[in-house]
């Protein structure tokens, strides 16, 4: 189809579509509205469990098989992208010994923001069942904050301190846990993902059952899923080459 | 007007495929597919709000606003990161075998 | 052992099985992945062929995490099988195992990539299949969509798998988002995720323009996986590139999954706002233009990959008229029409890769007189050529009679024979030439379609077709052959569709545990007179499509137009996409002018 074909295709549909988006919205409850129903059920139940972060409850606890699947994809997107951008067979990894200039302004920031950033993360994944946050949005925090490495040093130095092997090893560890913890519910308490351990008092590190322990596992492999995947990425920018 | 950010929601997805459709770079045509996602992002956000509520944590006083479309939203997050990823990975070795992104100069698939 | 136990283990078993695999795959020997793999598929199918037996008797229910419904209120994710949902599970596990036997050794593949890569497909078929929460079902079609872009896109060296990888990832995902947004304005307005609970809010008031535009929605992402017009774009390009045991896997259990969810969303979600009339009207139009057009298509090909691709699309095409007839017959018969060639296409496109890695090359044109020294191959290509047209016992022939029967329009059956004797003739012509030398030399096509030349060999292969490539496709081709002779299996579908379009007892037995009302017998579902005739009508057909393409060729004055449907199929995004909005208009437009 020639550009100007697909033009009115699409356009055609875009009206189509905006009228019936524009019919639809207006008759959509107000912003702000104050009806609720599945949050009345969710927060009372999220708080007898000892989980104040409500969100980590939905999460972990009331729709945990959403967020199984959602570190699944994760989990296959790792592998997908690792296998879509694995050295070809025309191809080899080769570092170029002559590597850029960091500014040392870069350098001292970088090196005193790693084992801050590390430290945020890891309070972020642990703490995810009390304050917002949880193992995702430790996990990704945790990952960039190990590239701290390349911004501020160099890709050589990166990769010293980045043994991918173990990062896909606790990648697959951190996932199976999550199955892990489900299978256990199913035996211990009848029900796939069951939260069966005590709830604890609320505000405790040790509470609200097994959110605590999934959203550590949840971290793990997220944190080791993103390092690995940024891992293929950097390679392909820096030292994957064509053999002549 | 209060169907203002749901009228936003839908204009952010037809906004993103009209991206994808006049699109000349690959790079840019997987950042509108995320254009287009981010429209789902907020449609959800907006459903959950509540005028006067709080953040959904225990310790805030009061009502809060609807931590479920949160809890979506979340999800909906992780993967269109992923997803972004592996349409980037594809990109990468598009413009490897063919030594061009433009989307109009691709046509090993016809028929 | 509780039947609630048996979903979720055929969602935990492959993702267990994956971990496992990814932990162990740098260090041990290739022979420990590949048994890792299939035993992890075999656990799975045990489970999913126990699931299908407990749901004989009844409906099994799962509410994750132990969430089951107090006082009527909801709060966690439910799953739910019938005979159907079952069933679709226990294909999708069926056809990995032949996938991963076909693997077997002979992929070139470091770090257990495509193994993994196929476990967790499996686990998103399964949840897929599984699964009563509309954003639970979201999610799995997200499961499904990115382990496939992978899976499609993993012969790096190739230029148009890449492509083809490409134009698939960005249709779906879109496709994927639009569903979204269809369920965060279902929950707007009714404030629940789950499929029973949101069909009995929405019931008694009505379809408004709001309820429209989120079914609008909801179904673009479930049509698009169907690969339903004008959403159909992607699945041939991602055919012809994907490695052939992942296209068993897509034409045989992925793209009938979308027609299995479009189902079940509009049948139990939108079933008390949609009028019967308006969905079986809708629904069968875009059938019926699928049908056609995929027929077309196939016969026009000389890329034997994309020639299946195309008549996968003819027949999703044809599973949707049969399924909208809303009638346990025409749902029967789909689901048994979609078995019979979930086991006929596989072994095609088996057959094709193993051409493929003897000679090269899929190219209908250039492979001529090529395979005239094949051993079993050369009589098994023509065999499954005639399967896919409804040659009698197999299980197409009696899905396709068992639909035609249940559409009850003359006009309908003549579009079942003329579609599924297409599709069939056009493979069988290509077999004629390769395989038997039949015909004239055929000369250089136009350049408008892609040729099956410069194919990459999908690994080493010696010059006999492996025990395990046979294999598979003989255990697959029984399996289509099984499906239309042992009763029992459509006798178990025929009450499955009855519990599938059974939407009260649905309801009520998820949110309020009831028993379910004892069904009738449904007889109808076998062979009869009428149906051997229309399968040897259909055979005959496409025996004599056959020999017209081989002797004859296409008319000259059918060029122009068959041009213009080339050039629709460009291989381009932009296009693709285009298209797709433009069907969220004119779905939009169906619905409410029905």
């Amino acid at each position: 189809m020639t550009r100007q074909v697909r033009w009115v295709v699409f356009w055609l549909g875009a009206a189509g579509f905006g009228v019936l988006a524009v019919l639809a919205m207006i008759r959509m409850p107000g912003f702000g509205s104050l009806v609720h129903p599945y949050r009345d059920l969710a927060v009372p139940l999220a708080n007898a469990r000892s989980t104040p972060n409500v969100v980590s409850a939905l999460n972990f606890d009331q729709r945990a098989l959403d967020t199984l699947i959602e570190e699944t994809i994760l989990l296959g997107s790792v592998v997908g992208a690792a296998a879509l951008l694995r050295p070809s067979d025309h191809e080899r990894e080769h570092l170029a010994t002559e590597e850029g200039r960091t500014l040392e302004a870069t350098r001292l920031l970088g090196y005193l923001l790693l084992p801050m950033t590390l430290m945020v993360g890891i309070d972020v994944v642990v703490h995810g069942h009390l304050t917002p946050g949880g193992g995702f949005q430790g996990g990704v925090v945790l990952a960039t904050g190990v590239h701290l490495l390349y911004v501020a040093g160099s890709y050589r130095t990166l990769q010293k301190l980045r043994p991918l092997a173990w990062y896909r090893l606790a990648e697959a560890l951190g996932a199976g846990a999550f199955v892990v913890l489900g299978l256990l519910g199913l035996l211990v308490a009848g029900g796939f993902l069951v939260n069966f351990l005590p709830y604890g008092t609320s505000g405790d590190l040790f509470s609200s059952g097994t959110v605590v322990l999934l959203n550590i596992a949840v971290g793990i492999e997220v944190a080791s899923g993103v390092i690995v995947l940024l891992a293929q990425f950097l390679a392909q920018a820096l030292t994957v080459q064509e053999i002549r | 007007m209060s169907v203002f950010p749901y009228l936003v929601a839908a204009w952010l997805l037809l906004v993103g495929c009209f991206g994808v459709v006049r699109s000349r770079d690959l790079v840019h045509t997987v950042v509108c597919v995320a254009v287009a996602q981010s429209g789902t992002y907020v449609l959800l956000l907006s459903v959950g709000y509540q005028k006067g509520a709080s953040a959904p944590v225990q310790g805030a006083p009061g009502p809060v606003v609807d931590p479920v479309v949160q809890a979506l939203t979340l999800t909906d997050i992780v993967v269109s990161a992923t997803v972004t990823a592996l349409l980037l990975a594809l990109v990468i070795q598009i413009a490897k075998r063919e030594d061009t992104v433009d989307a109009d100069k691709l046509d090993e698939l016809r028929g | 052992m509780d039947p609630a136990w048996l979903p979720p283990l055929g969602i935990a078993v492959p993702l267990l099985g994956s971990c496992v695999l990814l932990a162990v795959a740098r260090f041990a020997p290739r022979v420990v992945t590949d048994v890792i793999a299939i035993a992890t598929a075999l656990i799975s199918t045990a489970a999913m062929a126990g699931l299908l037996v407990a749901t004989t008797s009844n409906r099994v229910v799962t509410w994750a995490g132990g969430w089951t419904p107090t006082q009527n209120l909801t709060v966690g994710i439910v799953l739910q099988a019938d005979q159907i949902g079952a069933g679709f599970a226990l294909l999708a596990c069926v056809l990995t195992v032949c996938a991963l036997i076909y693997t077997w050794r002979y992929f070139e593949d470091a770090g257990a990539h495509v193994p993994v890569l196929i476990l967790l497909f499996m686990a998103g078929m399964t949840g897929f299949s599984l699964t009563a929460d509309l954003f639970n079902l979201f999610v799995f079609l997200e499961l499904m969509g990115a382990t496939a872009y992978a899976l499609t896109g993993h012969k790096i060296e190739e230029p148009r798998s890449v492509q083809g990888g490409f134009t698939f990832g960005v249709v779906t995902s879109l496709g994927a988002y639009f569903m979204l947004a269809g369920i965060g304005i279902l929950y707007a307005r009714t404030g629940r995720l789950g499929m029973p609970q949101i069909g009995s809010a929405l019931d008694g008031h009505g379809m408004d323009a709001l309820v429209l535009l989120a079914m609008v929605l909801v179904l673009t992402g479930l049509l698009v996986k169907a690969a339903i017009v004008p959403f159909h774009f992607w699945l041939a390009d991602a055919h012809a590139v994907a490695p052939t045991p992942v296209c068993v896997l897509f034409s045989g259990v992925m793209a009938p999954l979308g027609i299995y969810g479009t189902m079940r969303v509009t049948t139990t979600v939108f079933g008390g706002v949609l009028p019967p009339s308006t969905l079986h009207h809708t629904l069968v139009l875009l059938g019926v233009v699928t049908a056609v057009l995929g027929a077309v298509l196939s016969l026009i090909q000389r890329h034997l990959k994309r020639m299946l691709a195309y008549s996968t699309i003819a027949h999703l095409g044809l599973f949707l008229v049969g399924m909208a007839t809303l009638t346990a017959n025409g749902v029967a018969g789909s689901v048994v029409y979609v078995l019979g060639h979930a086991g006929v296409k596989g072994a095609l496109f088996l057959l094709v890769g193993a051409l493929l890695a003897r000679k090269g090359n899929v190219d209908e044109i250039s492979l001529y007189r090529q395979g005239t020294n094949d051993g079993l191959t050369r009589w098994l290509f023509p065999l499954a050529a005639l399967a896919l047209a409804g040659l009698p016992p197999f299980g197409t022939g009696l899905g396709k009679a068992i639909s035609e029967e249940a559409t009850g329009s003359p006009w309908l059956i003549g579009t079942f024979v003329l579609v599924s004797a297409a599709t069939g003739g056009a493979v069988l012509r290509a077999s004629l030439r390769i395989h038997f030398g039949l015909g004239p030399q055929p000369y250089e096509a136009d350049r408008d379609t892609t040729s099956g030349d410069d194919e990459k060999p999908e690994g080493r292969f010696p010059h006999r077709t492996p025990a395990t490539m046979l294999t598979a496709i003989l255990v697959l081709l029984t399996g289509g052959l099984l499906v239309g002779v042992l009763p029992v299996i459509s006798r178990i579908i025929g009450d499955g569709a009855q519990r599938f379009l059974d939407r009260q007892g649905f309801i009520e037995q998820t949110l309020y545990s009831y028993e379910p009302v004892r069904l009738a017998e449904l007889s109808h579902v076998e062979w009869n007179w009428a149906a051997v005739l229309l399968g040897l009508l259909s055979v005959l057909l496409a025996v004599a499509i056959a020999l017209i393409g081989v002797f004859r060729g296409v008319p000259q004055w059918l060029d122009k137009p068959l041009h213009v449907v080339h050039r629709l199929h460009s291989g381009h995004v932009g296009d693709y996409v285009a298209w797709l909005v433009l069907g969220i208009a004119a779905l939009a437009a169906l619905f409410s002018l029905s």
